[in-house]
C-alpha cells in the first residue's frame, strides 16, 4: 500500500464507521467492536482494492450524499416530526450556500469588481460561515413562519413553494447582492491548504509531513471527513431533540394538536420553533454546499433539484425516522447517480426512437425519479425505516410492565394520560 | 361569545368591555368588506407609486389593460385548479404542468396541420384554433388518466391529503420531465416570425389583436363554465359534491362520475390557459411552473371551489401584476401575486367568496 492510499484509508475510516453505526442495526454489546471493524476495514479495504479513479468518484458521491442527508434531516424535523408540508426547501438551501459565500470570500476589487459584485465579502472562517449560513436561514423561516404557519398545511405547501421561488428569483435578478444571475466564484475550501504545497503554516509538523503524500485534487478526502463530522453532530443533536419532552410535544402536536394544546403545551410556539429548527438546519446543509463546489449560482436552488430529490429521500427513508433520513438521501443518490449509467446504456434504444433523443436522457433520470416518488407514496407511504413510536427510555424500560395497558405502548408519551389515548388511535399510515 | 384562543390572550378577559370590542374589530377586520378594501388600497399604492416615479397615466392604463389580459390567462389555469381543489380537498401542484402540456400538445398538433393564412386582424390561422379544439379534451383525458392511476388508488386507501399533495407533485415532475424529454428545454413559438401588428384603441392603449382574443376567449370559457356548473345536472353535481361529498352521495350523486369530469374540465380549461399564454408570449417547459403561484393565489383569493372567485381573484392579480411592473423588474411577478395571497390569508383565510369559517 503506498502511502497516498494509507492516509487515504485513514481519513476514509471514521466516515464509514460513523456510517456503519447509523445505518447498520447491531447488537448492542457487539456494537462498538463491531462497527469499528466494519468501518475501519471497509475504509483499508476500499482503499487498497478500488482503483483511484473510482475511490475518488465514491467518496465526491458520499460528500454529496452527506449534504443531502443533512437537508433530508432538516425536513424531517419540520415533515417527519411535526407534520410541516415545506415544499421549498430550495429557499432555505440557497439562503445558506448564499450567507457563506458572503461570509467567507473577500470582495472583489480593482477590475475584477467590474465583472463580480457582491454585497460584502467579510472573509471570515468556514465555522462562522456556515453558522451564518445556518442562522440566516432560521431568521428568514422565523419571519415567514409568523403570518404562514397559523394557516391550513395544504396553504403552507402553497406558501413555501412561493417563498423559495421568491428567494431564487432574489439571487437571479439582484446583481448587487450575489453577482445576480452571473455564478459567484471563488468559495473557499476549508482546510484546503493541508493538500497544498506549501501547506498550512499553522499545522504541526508531524501531521503535514503524513498528509504530504496527499495530492490538490485528493482534497475531496477532507472536505468528506468535514461533512460527515457536520452530519454526525446535527443528527446527534436532533435526535437529542426529539427524543427530549420538547420532541415528544412536536409529535403530540402533529398527531393530535387540541389535545396538546389541552394539555397546555403553546402549540403555535412548538410548530415555529421547529419549523426555524428544521430551516436552519438546510441552511447548514446549503452552506456545506456552498464550500464543496467553490463556485454557485442561481441554477443550482431549482425546484427539482434542491427540493424535489429531498422529498423523495426522506419518504424512502422514512419520515419521523432519522437514520431513515440519512438512509434515504444514501439510496436517492445512489439511484440518481446509478441512472446516469442507465439512461448511458439506454442510449441506442433511444437513438432508435428519435436521433435527437439522447441529448434530453438527463430528463428520463427525473422521469424516473417522479415515478418512484408516486410508487412510494401509493405503495409504502411510511418509507423504509418505520417511525420508532417510543421514544423515551423510561417507557422502554418499563415496556413490560405497561403491556398490561392497553394503548399506552404505542404513545410518544409527551403529553399526559389524557391525551394518549387518542393520539395512538389518531395515527395515519402517512405519518401526517 | 369569547371563542377559547390557545394563543393566550386572557389577560384581556379581565377587563369587561374589551373582549366584545375585540372580537367586533376582530370580525370587522375578517370581513369581506375588509378584504375588498385591503385589495383597492394595494392597487391604488401600486397607482400611485407609478405616478410617484413618473409612469405615465396612458402607460399605466395600458398596463392596466394587459394586466386584465394576463388575469384571463390566470383565469383558465385558476377555475380548473379551484374545482379540483373544491372537489377533491387537496391543492394540485401538477395542474402547473398540465398548462404546459396542452400548450405543447397545441404545438404538436399545429404541425401536422395543414397551414393556412392568417386571420387578420389575429396573427393566427384556423390551424391554431383547431390545435386548441383538439389539445383541449386530450388534456382532460390525460388528467383523469392521472386520476385513475394515482389518485383513485390513494382516496381508495383514504390517505391523507398530504400524500395527495405529495402525488400531484410526483406527477408536476413527471409530466415536467416527460415535457422536457419530448421537446427539450429550447423554447418555442406558435408562429415564428409572423408580423403581429399593434392595435391602437382610443385613450392611445396599444393592445395587439391576440391579447384581445384571449381576453374575450377567457370571458367565454368561464361563461360557459358557469353555465354548465348552475344549469347541468353534472355542473350541479359537482357543486353539491365540492360542498358535501357524504351528503352528495347520500342523495344519490355519483361522486366518482363527478371526480372524473372534474378532472376533464381542469384538464380542459388548463389546456386553454397553456395555449393562451403561448400565443402571448412563448412555450418553454417551466411556463406553467411560473403560472402554478398566480394561479393558487387567485384560487385562494377568490375562495377555494369557487369559480367566480376564482375569475376575480385571476383579474385582480393579473393587473397587480402588470402594473407592478410599471417600477419593478417584471422577473418579481409571481412574488406580488404571492404577496397578495399571504394577505388574503391573513385577512381573510376563506377568500373573497368564501363562506364563514371556512
Amino acid at each position: 500500500m503506498d502511502p497516498a492510499t494509507l492516509v487515504k484509508a485513514i481519513l476514509l475510516a471514521p466516515t464509514l464507521t460513523i456510517l456503519v453505526f447509523a445505518l447498520v442495526r447491531i447488537p448492542w454489546r457487539a456494537r462498538v467492536p463491531l462497527g469499528l471493524v466494519l468501518g475501519v476495514g471497509g475504509a483499508f479495504g476500499a482503499a487498497a482494492t478500488l482503483d483511484a479513479g473510482l475511490l475518488s468518484y465514491l467518496v465526491s458521491f458520499s460528500i454529496m450524499a452527506g449534504i443531502y442527508a443533512v437537508l433530508c434531516l432538516g425536513l424531517n424535523v419540520q415533515w417527519g416530526y411535526t407534520g410541516h408540508l415545506n415544499f421549498g426547501i430550495a429557499g432555505f438551501f440557497a439562503l445558506g450556500a448564499f450567507t457563506t459565500a458572503l461570509v467567507t470570500t473577500s470582495a472583489p476589487t480593482g477590475t475584477l469588481a467590474q465583472y463580480s459584485q457582491q454585497a460584502f465579502g467579510l472573509e471570515l472562517p468556514f465555522l462562522v460561515g456556515i453558522a451564518a449560513g445556518a442562522v440566516v436561514a432560521g431568521v428568514v423561516a422565523f419571519l415567514i413562519a409568523i403570518p404562514v404557519l397559523r394557516l391550513r398545511m395544504d396553504f403552507l405547501a402553497i406558501a413555501t413553494i412561493g417563498i423559495a421561488e421568491i428567494i431564487r428569483l432574489v439571487f437571479q435578478n439582484e446583481r448587487w447582492l450575489a453577482n445576480g444571475p452571473q455564478p459567484l466564484r471563488g468559495v473557499p475550501r476549508p482546510l484546503y491548504c493541508t493538500v497544498q504545497e506549501p501547506t498550512c503554516a499553522w499545522l504541526p509538523a508531524p501531521v503535514a509531513a503524513w498528509l504530504a503524500p496527499l495530492a490538490p485534487r485528493d482534497y475531496i478526502f477532507i472536505y468528506l471527513g468535514i461533512v460527515t463530522l457536520i452530519l454526525a453532530l446535527v443528527y446527534l443533536a436532533l435526535e437529542r431533540a426529539v427524543r427530549s419532552p420538547w420532541g415528544r410535544v412536536l409529535r403530540a402536536t402533529r398527531d393530535e394538536e387540541t389535545s396538546t394544546a389541552m394539555s397546555g403545551k403553546n402549540v403555535p410556539r412548538v410548530r415555529i420553533q421547529s419549523f426555524v429548527l428544521g430551516a436552519a438546519v438546510m441552511g447548514l446543509g446549503g452552506a456545506l454546499y456552498a464550500h464543496y463546489t467553490v463556485t454557485i449560482d442561481y441554477s443550482h436552488f431549482n425546484p427539482l433539484f434542491a427540493t424535489f430529490i429531498v422529498w423523495v429521500m426522506l419518504m424512502l427513508g422514512g419520515s419521523g425516522n432519522n437514520r431513515g433520513a440519512i438512509l434515504g438521501a444514501f439510496i436517492i443518490w445512489g439511484v440518481w447517480s446509478g441512472t446516469a449509467f442507465l439512461t448511458e446504456a439506454l442510449e441506442p434504444g433511444l437513438r432508435a426512437i428519435s436521433e435527437t433523443l439522447p441529448d434530453r436522457s438527463a430528463y428520463l433520470r427525473w422521469l424516473l425519479v417522479a415515478l418512484l416518488l408516486a410508487a412510494i407514496v401509493l405503495y409504502r407511504p411510511q418509507g423504509l425505516l418505520k417511525e420508532e413510536t417510543i421514544v423515551s427510555r423510561h417507557l422502554l424500560r418499563r415496556r413490560g410492565a405497561a403491556a398490561t395497558t392497553p394503548g399506552a405502548t404505542a404513545t410518544v408519551g409527551g403529553a399526559p394520560p389524557a391525551a394518549t389515548a387518542p393520539e395512538a388511535a389518531g395515527r395515519d399510515p402517512g405519518g401526517g | 361569545m369569547a371563542d377559547l384562543d390557545p394563543t393566550g390572550a386572557t389577560g384581556a378577559a379581565t377587563d369587561a368591555t374589551s373582549p366584545p370590542l375585540r372580537e367586533r374589530v376582530r370580525a370587522a377586520l375578517q370581513s369581506r368588506t375588509a378584504l375588498v378594501v385591503i385589495i383597492l388600497a394595494v392597487l391604488a399604492l401600486l397607482w400611485w407609486s407609478a405616478v410617484a416615479r413618473d409612469v405615465s397615466a396612458e402607460r399605466l392604463l395600458s398596463l392596466t389593460v394587459w394586466g386584465v389580459m394576463l388575469g384571463g390567462v390566470i383565469a383558465l389555469g385558476a377555475i380548473g385548479l379551484t374545482l379540483v381543489y373544491g372537489v377533491l380537498k387537496f391543492p394540485n401542484f401538477s395542474h402547473g404542468a398540465m398548462v404546459t402540456l396542452g400548450a405543447y400538445l397545441a404545438f404538436a398538433f399545429m404541425a401536422v396541420l395543414p397551414q393556412g393564412p392568417a386571420l387578420r386582424p389575429f396573427s393566427f390561422g384556423w390551424e391554431f384554433l383547431a390545435a386548441l379544439v383538439l389539445a383541449m379534451p386530450l388534456v382532460g383525458v390525460v388528467a383523469l388518466g392521472l386520476d385513475r392511476v394515482v389518485y383513485r388508488r390513494l382516496r381508495r386507501q383514504n390517505a391523507s391529503l398530504v400524500l395527495f399533495a405529495m402525488a400531484s407533485l410526483a406527477m408536476a415532475f413527471f409530466l415536467r420531465s416527460l415535457i422536457y424529454l419530448i421537446w427539450g428545454p429550447d423554447f418555442y413559438f406558435y408562429y415564428d416570425a409572423r408580423a403581429n401588428p399593434v392595435l391602437d384603441l382610443p385613450l392611445n392603449i396599444r393592445v395587439q389583436a391576440d391579447q384581445l382574443f384571449i381576453v374575450v376567449l377567457a370571458f367565454a370559457i368561464v361563461g360557459l363554465v358557469h353555465l354548465l356548473l348552475t344549469r347541468t345536472r353534472m355542473g350541479k353535481a359537482m357543486r353539491a359534491t365540492a360542498n358535501n361529498p357524504d351528503l352528495a352521495q347520500i342523495r344519490g350523486i355519483n361522486t366518482e362520475r363527478v371526480i372524473a369530469w372534474t378532472w376533464i374540465m381542469g384538464g380542459a380549461l388548463a389546456a386553454a390557459g397553456g395555449v393562451m399564454y403561448g400565443l402571448s408570449s412563448q412555450l418553454r417547459p417551466e411556463m406553467g411552473f411560473w403560472l402554478l403561484l398566480p394561479m393558487f393565489a387567485a384560487v385562494i383569493m377568490g375562495g377555494v371551489g369557487n369559480p367566480r372567485g376564482a375569475l376575480v381573484g385571476a383579474l385582480i392579480i393579473g393587473v397587480t401584476q402588470q402594473v407592478a411592473t410599471a417600477f419593478l423588474n417584471p422577473a418579481y411577478g409571481p412574488a406580488v401575486a404571492f404577496a397578495l395571497m399571504v394577505l388574503t390569508l391573513l385577512v381573510r383565510p376563506q377568500g373573497l367568496f368564501g363562506a364563514r369559517g371556512g
